[in-house]
């Protein structure tokens, strides 16, 4: 009898003290893409920082993940890097898009004697399809007529683990080289037809620089912070540009936007557009059942497209179009929580 | 007589507080069963659409793994880990069971711990730190100049041809070889403990060399413990995921080279699960874990009638 009520008293206070937790600070969990994880960090730190109550755990577990757990809704915002496909939106029921920023995958290669490197798509669906095996093969001396190129045996490096990295650089490939759309595809992970594979963008990074006559693909950020040279590619319009956040914002510039925002930016028409671009996505259920997360999760949102916008640059992400940003505004305001749009008569 | 004694001491025993103990005790141990049931049971279940599609058969020797396209295949995977777990077991066995003769029969007791020590520091070594250790030394040590002497002394074999790369089977072989090393090493040495010095000396006062002590007394003796101690060190290469994956080129193909790159069954589940979409992929990945559960259990199982023959022999040969 008195052990009942001890242990009465102990649930009361436990849910009063749980309560009383809850009504200080909101907890929202998030979970996918590795590729903008370092900016989302820093904004949940700094929104946190400017609203103590509102607390957003992301865990950087990949896109595929991330897709996941929004489905089974056991997080409260995933986030992908490549858009949901028709059968994926057709299992994750009500689900918002929501692009935040934009990223650019370079291709980098270790061979002293190439101070500098142009690729055609075709060289460089050629060289991933192992059909290049040397860099002074004709294909590469077309694309950079006057340079020397040593013999070097080419060896390639691929990521190993699956990644929206490969996605966008596979997508870029198959849209640009019709024989690479026809012998591998595009994906998360892909059949590779030669080379060897590492363990993110750290390990395709270290495999290039440990052998000679390497080539892979990266993030401009692996690429700018360990020094890499990186290669001008070739332009849907015929330019070779260089890897920059004014080419990416180029060519998220020529496409047309769609409504849900699903849409692939790489060899985007534009004279400056960077061909392997891409938006990276927050996925959000379209009525939040939880009033006080939902509202939360909206509003950080809407701080991120706006606030948020100036720390992407510095950290190698290209912010998103001004346009962009209005119509995610609308969005937002069409966006529910409860049943309702909270949003909707905010500035 | 004896057994009407001991029937009579558990009689008395079979109070309540006996009986729940052993329900108790009962119950955990088919715990065990009930967990690895559950294990199998949910991979089955995860992994039905692609053994329906493509049949247990060629899924196993099939080896072309294209998620693009959906096609599943995990021979090259398959084979990456028993050759790789092949190599370990080779380059860990002498040297572990000789360590532990060495430690047992020929250095005096109070020098064991000098080398014991080290051997357990190794057996802690988080298997990130041998991933990275093989990436950065053991790597290029064999791009140059381990594979290319080897390919110039021995490159008539099958295994020692191709260009030298430095990541593939070999370098995950040893890799696996000095981290099964501590486990079999450890268990060999407790086994020799056990070993009674009367066999030994008998073995001796016959007139036997210290050698011939070794392989007529003891080692017959220590026979099943040992084999058991290189099983366990099997199931830790089999399994081993992080290491194996950083240093073994990520590349699904068979070749018979060792400097050829190549994949194992568990790191290609670790590499792509995580970005894994559509039943068809997750269910093949579950797939190569049932596979690994399976080759686990027959290499295990096979291990164990090695034992049990050897050990009948033995017995054959003392009758």
């Amino acid at each position: 009898m008195r052990l009942s009520a001890c242990l009465a008293a102990a649930t009361l206070a436990f849910g009063a003290a749980a309560r009383a937790r809850a009504a200080d600070t909101i907890l929202i969990t998030g979970a996918g893409a590795t590729f903008p994880a370092p900016l989302y960090q820093k904004w949940f730190s700094d929104y946190n920082k400017a609203h103590p109550s509102i607390q957003i755990n992301y865990q950087a577990i990949g896109s595929g993940g991330g897709i996941k757990g929004i489905t089974e809704r056991t997080v409260d915002f995933g986030a992908s890097d490549a858009p949901l496909t028709e059968e994926q939106m057709a299992k994750a029921g009500d689900i918002q898009h929501i692009p935040t920023v934009m990223g650019a995958v370079v291709v980098t290669w270790n061979e002293p004697d190439v101070k500098s490197l142009k690729l055609s798509p075709e060289t460089l669906a050629g060289i991933f399809l192992g059909k290049i095996t040397t860099w002074n093969d004709a294909a590469i001396a077309k694309d950079n007529p006057g340079a020397t190129l040593p013999a070097t045996p080419l060896s390639v490096a691929h990521r190993s683990d699956g990644s929206g990295t490969t996605s966008i650089f596979t997508d870029y490939l198959s849209k640009a080289a019709p024989e690479w759309k026809e012998k591998v595809g595009k994906g998360t992970s892909v059949n590779w037809p030669t080379g060897l594979g590492a363990k993110g963008n750290d390990g395709v990074t270290g495999m290039v620089k440990a052998t000679r006559g390497s080539i892979g693909y990266v993030e401009l950020l692996y690429a700018n912070q360990n020094k890499l040279p990186v290669a001008e590619l070739k332009n849907h319009d015929g330019n070779f540009v260089k890897p920059t956040l004014e080419g990416v914002a180029a060519a998220a510039a020529a496409v047309e936007m769609p409504a849900d925002y699903r849409v692939s930016i790489t060899d985007s028409p534009g004279k400056q557009a960077y061909p392997i671009a891409s938006f990276t996505y927050l996925l959000v259920p379209k009525d939040n059942p939880n009033l006080e997360k939902g509202t939360a999760l909206l509003q950080f949102i809407h701080w991120a497209v706006h606030g948020g916008q100036k720390d992407a640059a510095p950290m190698d992400y290209a912010p998103l179009p001004k346009a962009v940003v209005t119509r995610v505004d609308a969005t937002l305001k069409q966006l529910k929580v409860g049943g309702k749009e909270v949003l909707a008569h905010s500035k | 007589m004896l057994r009407g004694l001991g029937a009579e001491i558990v009689v008395p025993g079979r109070r309540l507080a006996d009986r729940l103990w052993g329900i108790g005790l009962t119950a955990l141990g088919g715990a065990v069963l009930v967990v690895a049931g559950l294990i199998v049971l949910q991979l089955t279940r995860l992994s039905a659409p692609v053994l329906h599609q493509a049949g247990l058969l060629s899924f196993v020797t099939s080896k072309k793994w294209d998620v693009v396209n959906d096609t599943f295949g995990a021979a090259a995977y398959v084979y990456g880990t028993l050759v790789t777990s092949t190599v370990a077991l080779l380059f860990a066995m002498p040297v572990a069971v000789g360590l532990a003769l060495f430690l047992t029969e020929m250095t005096k007791p109070q020098f064991r711990p000098i080398i014991a020590f080290p051997l357990e520091l190794l057996a802690g070594i988080p298997s990130v730190v041998y991933g990275l250790w093989g990436l950065f030394v053991l790597v290029p040590v064999l791009r140059d100049p381990i594979e290319p002497f080897l390919a110039r002394t021995l490159g008539f074999l099958p295994f020692f041809k191709g260009p030298p790369i430095g990541l593939g089977f070999l370098a995950a072989g040893v890799i696996l070889a000095i981290m099964i090393l501590p486990t079999i090493t450890a268990i060999s040495i407790e086994v020799l403990r056990t070993v009674p010095g009367s066999l030994r000396e008998a073995a001796l006062a016959l007139g036997a060399t210290r050698w011939e002590a070794i392989r007529v007394a003891v080692l017959p003796y220590a026979r099943t413990g040992i084999i058991g101690g290189i099983i366990l060190g099997l199931g830790r290469a089999l399994g081993e995921t992080m290491a194996v994956t950083m240093v073994i080129g990520n590349a699904p193909q068979i070749s018979a080279s060792l400097f050829a790159p190549g994949y194992s069954l568990p790191a290609v589940i670790a590499n792509e699960f995580a970005e894994a979409s559509g039943a068809l992929h997750t269910g093949a990945l579950a797939a190569l874990g049932l596979l690994l559960f399976g080759v686990t259990l027959l290499l295990n199982a096979a291990a164990r009638l090695l034992v049990r023959v050897a050990t009948g022999g033995a017995k054959r040969v003392a009758a």
